[in-house]
């Protein structure tokens, strides 16, 4: 399960495949290419989206929902939070704040 | 050579026809009745009358179905028309009941947006780089 999570994350393209997510959430694969191409200029085929699409939501960071005749893709970050959880500590009071 | 008409596929000629001019404000340009049931049912812009004609065509072949039902499954509209303004096209169609797949979407130049035509097909909308 982590496994698949770290996986899913350690590629760019599918970093801003979540990046587009998070800016509206509920797209069909057709605007998730249109953005890919369009916004990012990522040279990537429809399959090679739907590839990277599958491993997203193996890891449960991306929900499809279907609605009627269509299909949308919805953004999940609660796996995310147990990244958080597991190294964060509660009470981050550090000694130096570094926010880069 | 020139395109001087494309079709798209729908479910239900009459239905189509009163989604093409009420809801989108094409006109109607011909219309032949074609065998028993079918037509030869067109529409054009009432901007361009002379322009590039759309066929209504009836969804006759199986594949054709299945052919389109996998396209709207994944969004993916089969026609795409020209406007001044989408987000203005988009909050007029919305108005009238219009179901949107993708909301105005700006890539750029080019502003997009993506509409079911209740005859089984989605079109998009976009606006053209000047």
């Amino acid at each position: 399960m982590a496994d698949d999570l770290f996986k899913a994350l350690a590629d760019p393209t599918r970093r801003t495949i979540l990046d587009e997510l998070s800016e509206k959430s509920g797209q069909t694969l057709f605007e998730i290419c249109s953005r890919l191409s369009m916004k990012h200029r990522l040279g990537i085929s429809r399959q090679g989206v739907s590839q990277h699409l599958a491993v997203l939501e193996a890891a449960g960071l991306v929900q499809t929902r279907r609605e009627g005749r269509y299909k949308f893709h919805d953004l999940n970050t609660a796996p995310l939070r147990r990244i958080a959880e597991r190294w964060l500590v509660p009470d981050s009071s550090g000694p130096e704040e570094n926010t880069s | 050579m020139k395109i001087h008409l494309t079709s798209v596929f729908v479910d239900d000629q009459a239905k189509a026809e009163r989604f093409y001019t009420e809801i989108l404000g094409f006109v109607k340009k011909h219309d032949v009745p074609v065998g028993e049931k079918d037509r030869w049912l067109t529409v054009v812009s009432p901007e361009d009358p002379d322009g590039t004609e759309l066929l209504l065509e009836p969804l006759g072949h199986p594949a054709a179905r299945t052919y389109r039902d996998t396209l709207v499954e994944d969004g993916i509209p089969l026609a795409q028309f020209a406007v001044d303004d989408v987000r203005a096209e988009y909050e007029r169609l919305r108005g009238l009941g219009v179901v949107f797949t993708q909301e105005p979407l700006e890539m750029g130049p080019v502003t997009t947006a993506v509409f079911d035509d209740t005859c089984g097909n989605l079109i998009q909308i976009a606006t053209q780089p000047r």
